[in-house]
């Protein structure tokens, strides 16, 4: 399995440290659900068999965090970007959202 | 006549005779029946263990298995065949020792050779502070009246002379050893099973994937399958590897990652170790098959997958365990590698419990511990069946334990279960 890390181009994954599921989001502290919430954040995975965003950090390399969409059917990785840039993404939408 | 549906060497004589005509199929190919009383989702080592001690101790057959594939073509034969019990928390060890008393005896029960080898599982330590950690695993073992003796440099010397004891870096300065652990023929776990259940009625269905479950009013009525609906009043899960596929048909979420775990074999070759071996300062363990072949791993791969194959680089990790570890090795040719799926779990320890599902039950998260597990697993979850309670000594394995925080985390690592 090769990564191709938008900064430093295709490496093997062995340069790269797993963290999993990129889709999930750190809950709100404050909210009335929160022990619910932190239990489902850190303890239930939605574990797909199929494409999904996980989160990777190229730690034998130029230390970015990126989201790589990956089969985990097939080991397959269709697209890489930096975490940076979906985080903006979605820090973003969610201001423009009214 | 004699009956050679029992085997013993009167059967192997009088099918001598009867030029081999007499065996029968081990297990029938069993067609569905409209509804069971209990339906096991899963026919690998511990669905079909569950299903043959529901029968055989716990007086109900009205029980069918059913497996996506063919029995003993999932984890029970990607496994490197190893039993042990020597773990160090009070949760973890009553249970593992069940496991291995019942080994002890299932080839008598299942009048099945499953090749039950105690051959010693010796730990390797390498460093002072390593051989505490050791001794201390060694005396809760001990404590729950399971075996265990910590070894000295010389004692191991003794048993391996041949091992590196030299390397600058992880010198050998001894080991703990169970010497009532070992290994044992897979696949005949599976088919010696399968056996024993088929003989007291339970109906094994092969190439039945479930495709989702009959729920109503938070209550189970059976299983869809490509091969049609099939009631039932109870509904076991034991389908580890794939355990958040399932129960995402019934709209549940695991605390469960699925994880790849390559596994090794070389080519045949004279007999050269004895016992299981294990590298302390890397993770490298390591047998040897009575066909000869070396059957060795280490650690899972690290990555979320369903693919059943690995990557480059932990085979490279692994055989450089082996390498710092018995540099003779190296000159042996490798003769297959494959992957297993592992339900890995958020503390590294398995799930036996009821589900929120009226009538559905859940057995799974083994990690990469759940071969030595298989009879173990087969009698609590069967116990948890028939009688709606837990077994006594699989009483920590709740769903549950996340919320309410007992969890039982052998390596102390929380839940990043790559870690584990």
């Amino acid at each position: 399995m090769r990564i191709n890390c938008p900064f430093c181009g295709e490496r093997g994954n062995d340069e790269f440290s797993y963290l999993g599921d990129a889709s999930v989001v750190r809950p709100d502290a404050s909210a009335p659900d929160a022990a619910d919430a932190f239990y489902a954040f850190a303890y239930e995975r939605r574990n797909v068999a199929g494409p999904t965003q996980e989160l990777w950090y190229h730690s034998a390399g130029c230390h970015a965090w990126l989201v790589v969409t990956r089969d985990t059917r097939t080991h397959e990785i269709s697209d890489v970007k930096p975490a940076q840039d979906i985080a903006l993404e979605r820090q973003n939408s969610a201001s423009t959202t009214p | 006549m004699l009956s050679s549906d029992r085997y013993s060497i009167f059967s192997v004589l009088a099918e001598a005779l009867r030029g081999q005509t007499g065996w029968k199929p081990a297990w029938r190919k069993a067609t569905p029946k409209p509804s069971y009383d209990i339906v096991i989702v899963g026919g690998g080592g511990h669905g079909l263990a569950t299903a043959y001690y529901l029968a055989k101790r716990y007086g109900n057959a009205n029980v069918a298995v059913i497996e996506k594939g063919w029995i003993g073509g999932g984890n029970v034969g990607r496994n490197t065949t190893i039993v042990r019990s020597n773990y160090l928390l009070p949760g973890n060890i009553p249970f593992y020792e069940t496991s291995m008393k019942l080994w002890e005896g299932l080839e008598q029960d299942l009048n099945y050779n499953a090749m039950v080898s105690q051959r010693g599982v010796l730990n390797l330590y390498h460093s002072d502070a390593q051989r505490d950690a050791y001794a201390r695993r060694g005396n809760a073992m001990r404590l729950h009246g399971v075996d265990s003796e910590l070894l000295d440099l010389d004692a191991v010397r003794a048993m391996y002379p041949w091992l590196n004891y030299d390397n600058a870096r992880f010198p050998i300065k001894g080991g703990l050893i169970q010497r009532r652990g070992g290994t044992v023929r897979h696949d005949a776990v599976a088919w010696g099973y399968a056996r024993g259940a088929d003989r007291l009625g339970v109906d094994i269905i092969e190439n039945a994937e479930v495709t989702g479950f009959r729920i109503e009013n938070g209550k189970i009525g059976g299983v869809e399958t490509t091969r049609g609906f099939i009631g039932a009043n109870k509904v076991g899960l034991a389908v580890a590897g794939n355990s958040s596929r399932v129960a995402a048909l019934a709209g549940m979420m695991l605390p469960i990652e699925s994880h790849v775990l390559q596994a090794f074999v070389s080519e045949g070759i004279k007999p050269f170790i004895d016992g299981v071996v294990t590298f302390g300062a890397g993770h490298f363990y390591i047998s040897q098959s009575d066909k000869g072949g070396l059957v060795f791993g280490g650690d899972i791969d690290g990555y979320n997958s369903y693919a059943q194959r690995g990557n480059l680089p932990v085979v490279e990790d692994v055989l450089e365990g082996g390498m710092a570890l018995m540099p003779r090795i190296g000159r042996v040719r490798l003769l297959r590698s494959w992957g297993g799926i592992m339900d890995m779990s958020m503390d590294g320890s398995p799930i036996i419990d009821r589900t929120p599902i009226e009538g559905l039950y859940f057995n799974g998260g083994w990690c990469y511990g759940g071969f030595k597990a298989t009879p173990a697993s087969g009698l609590c979850f069967a116990h948890l069946l028939a009688r709606d309670e837990p077994h006594e000594v699989a009483k920590a394995y709740r769903l549950d334990r996340f919320r309410t925080g007992h969890m039982i985390d052998e390596k102390g690592m929380g839940n990043q279960p790559n870690l584990h």
